[in-house]
């Protein structure tokens, strides 16, 4: 089986450990892993503030770079909704790229709903001691309807203490770059989410979006909050280093 | 939605007075969070009716069916909308056609005019509210009182509805008691039984004396010319019944064909906006007293406001006329629960609000409206009609960048960032780039973490409430050479 990496500009730049994480995971499972070098952007900065043209254009270069591609996992749930739910949507006037995006759209993961509809693992044999949350980021749950998968991961991890999210509905204010044109409110919504978690006192934020975790990471070290912030495919595969296997 | 924004402070002063006042917020969240919770149970038991066959549908079978119910009316609207004038005139009403809000308030006044009128009971009417047709009223003399003991509530703090089902959501129960002193004249209990009695009684007097009641309506079945009410209180059917004369008014979107038509749309309003199954009153309204009834008013009008609804028909936009304005899209947006209504400013607030605001009063007004949103999506996923509200934010926002309504700084980052990510060569510049220019603002937590600080320009409303990570002078593509070379 086939991969091809579609890294997202978050973790690019950001979190290249979980672009790593998720490469080693999918080789420990039999998957060849390439990384199409012509990949930018998946186009929803463009398309959520409102540049249609230009996350048209970059939808396109998407197309065409993962055009041969078997599979295209990512890590991160948006991206993999934008994918999704939004390209056919954005080329539904023209016949040949409506049909070219459902079948690329088709063939989009988000790394966790890939494991484990994919490749039907759920153990992917990791040890890892702490009190996580995890955060079910909104258009992983909304757009791909994938809920379940991460957390059946989650339970699978050894020592780990998997506390119930409160409220896996409720946004944490990021919404790209609503968090800065709208930084009052996406501020207050943060600090909303956060403070559902408080009562539970986790040690340990966990998602499948590099937005979330930058934007609840950001703010709970700026407030002083204990709370560190990991995304589940380099939780993952650190747990399986520290279990030595 | 006839609202002023220029005749308000800016969308910003309105969010921070919002987000500086804690009881709105704590009431506001208490409220939204009691109602959503109420809706998911409503929801799962029509659910487990249906699957035991004493349902009209699953909620997913209603929600389409209320789809094609809403999608036919609206392109059939001409001739439904004769069919149930011609349907409510048989029944003895009198129908009246409202391209505006002038047009509404001049047919009330006319009415209330040629019958002498000097006091009007109202029941909860939003289209009333578009309108601001209490004002109109009270500037030709007339007293106005509002019935729905929210509406009354907000109407004693001179305020507007902050929510379109819970106009008071905002207020306290001391605040509420505070108010309604100022009526009585002595300190009154905060317990919801003793405020409600205190309200019932001071009402009651009113409705007697009323010379007009006006009322909205939640669906016309237009096949019979029947308006349909739903309240908690029974207010409706007083304001309907005891005053010789009642007008409704209703907006254009509110018609449904039939009967049977209703019996989809009234099993997914109350337990979408209240959880309720049934609200405790309903009331089915087909035309005046008839001769040799006992009651009953004298005259019954109707007047149908269009008021920008039918620029709407035909347009990516059409699909906002489905609202059956429940309220579901409020109580579970995060945004409406930070900020609550008022913030909006607009007669509508929440992501329905944001969406019909602009479309129905201009792309010039209510331009921050549509980027008050994450884009989370909980408003469709609650939607009993499935508006794909985040969709039409997203799209309003690319109207507003088609029309240049976009501040400066925002396209010219916009611009350069996405021409240069389109070409993969000068993405990667652009991350080398990226790194460099963090360098300057990069500082660390008292753990050792990097973190960046003080941005410049658009960045700064990242930066003043959060840390920034800073771009890793390796990215991932830098690191891809590697990773293939471990195979």
């Amino acid at each position: 089986m086939r991969v091809s990496l579609f890294i997202t500009c978050l973790a690019d730049h950001f979190y290249p450990e979980v672009g790593e994480a998720v490469v080693h995971l999918l080789r420990r499972h039999g998957v060849q892993v390439d990384f199409p070098s012509g990949q930018t952007c998946c186009g929803q900065p463009a398309w959520n503030t409102g540049h249609q043209e230009d996350a048209r254009d970059l939808a396109r270069n998407y197309l065409t770079t993962f055009a041969s591609s078997e599979y295209i996992v990512m890590p991160s749930g948006s991206c993999a909704g934008h994918v999704r739910y939004f390209y056919p949507q954005m080329f539904n006037e023209d016949k040949v790229l409506y049909r070219e995006a459902c079948a690329v759209a088709d063939r989009t993961y988000e790394f966790s709903e890939f494991m484990v509809k994919v490749l039907g693992v759920r153990d992917l044999g990791a040890r890892y001691k702490a009190r996580a949350v995890f955060h079910n980021n909104c258009h992983m749950q909304r757009e791909l309807g994938v809920i379940d998968e991460p957390l059946e991961l989650l339970r699978h991890v050894r020592d780990l203490e998997l506390v119930e999210n409160p409220r896996p509905d409720l946004c944490c204010g990021f919404g790209g770059a609503f968090s800065v044109k709208m930084p009052e409110i996406s501020t207050a919504m943060a600090d909303e989410k956060l403070g559902t978690f408080s009562p539970l006192q986790p040690d340990l934020l966990v998602s499948c979006d590099g937005g979330c975790l930058m934007h609840m990471g950001g703010r709970a070290e700026r407030t002083g909050m204990k709370l560190k912030t990991m995304h589940l495919a380099e939780l993952l595969w650190e747990g399986v280093q520290n279990n030595g296997r | 939605m006839a609202a002023d924004p220029n005749s308000m402070p800016d969308f910003t002063a309105r969010v921070e007075k919002a987000l500086g006042d804690d009881q709105l917020r704590g009431a506001l969240r208490y409220t939204a969070d009691q109602l959503r919770t109420k809706r998911l149970a409503a929801m799962a038991d029509l659910d487990s009716q249906a699957a035991d066959d004493l349902a009209l549908g699953t909620l997913d079978d209603l929600r389409a069916r209320a789809r094609e119910i809403k999608a036919h009316t609206l392109h059939n609207l001409n001739y439904y909308l004769k069919l149930a004038a011609d349907q409510i005139r048989a029944n003895g009403g009198t129908v009246h056609w409202a391209g505006n809000a002038g047009d509404v308030v001049r047919v009330v006044e006319e009415i209330a005019r040629r019958r002498g009128a000097k006091s009007v009971i109202k029941a909860k009417s939003m289209a009333t509210e578009e309108v601001h047709l209490n004002a109109a009223l009270e500037r030709q003399g007339l007293e106005v009182v509002e019935s729905d003991l929210g509406e009354y509530i907000i109407q004693l703090a001179h305020e507007t509805p902050a929510h379109i089902v819970i106009p008071a959501i905002h207020k306290t129960r001391r605040q509420i008691a505070d108010l309604f002193e100022g009526v009585s004249g002595e300190a009154l209990p905060t317990d919801t039984p003793t405020l409600t009695a205190f309200a019932r009684k001071v009402l009651r007097k009113k409705f007697m004396g009323a010379d007009l009641g006006v009322s909205g309506a939640n669906f016309v079945v237009a096949q019979t010319g029947t308006l349909c009410l739903n309240t908690n209180e029974g207010n409706g059917r007083l304001t309907t019944s005891v005053p010789p004369v009642q007008i409704a008014v209703v907006g254009m979107e509110k018609l449904i064909p039939s009967l049977d038509d209703l019996a989809v749309m009234l099993s997914l309003l109350p337990r979408s906006a209240t959880g309720q199954k049934i609200t405790t009153y309903f009331n089915m309204i087909t035309g005046p007293r008839r001769p040799g009834e006992p009651d009953g008013p004298e005259e019954l009008h109707v007047i149908f406001l269009d008021n920008g609804r039918t620029n709407l028909l035909g347009t990516e936009f059409e699909e906002a006329l489905y609202c059956i304005r429940c309220g579901a899209c409020m109580n579970v947006c995060p945004v409406y629960r930070n900020i609550g209504g008022h913030a909006y400013g607009s007669t509508i607030p929440g992501p329905i609000g944001s969406v019909i605001s602009p479309v129905l009063n201009g792309f010039e007004s209510w331009t921050d409206l549509p980027q008050a949103s994450s884009l989370c999506g909980a408003c469709h996923q609650v939607c009993p009609v499935g508006i794909h509200l985040h969709d039409h934010l997203v799209n309003l926002r690319g109207r507003m960048v088609e029309r240049g309504q976009e501040p400066l700084s925002m396209r010219i980052a916009l611009s350069v960032w996405m021409a240069a990510w389109k070409r993969p060569w000068a993405y990667r510049l652009l991350s080398r780039l990226g790194y460099w220019l963090l360098r300057p603002f990069a500082k660390r937590t008292p753990d050792g973490k990097e973190y960046a600080d003080n941005l410049p320009s658009i960045a700064s409303g990242w930066t003043m409430s959060r840390n920034f990570p800073t771009v890793r002078k390796r990215t991932f593509h830098d690191r891809w050479a590697d990773l293939e070379k471990g195979v």
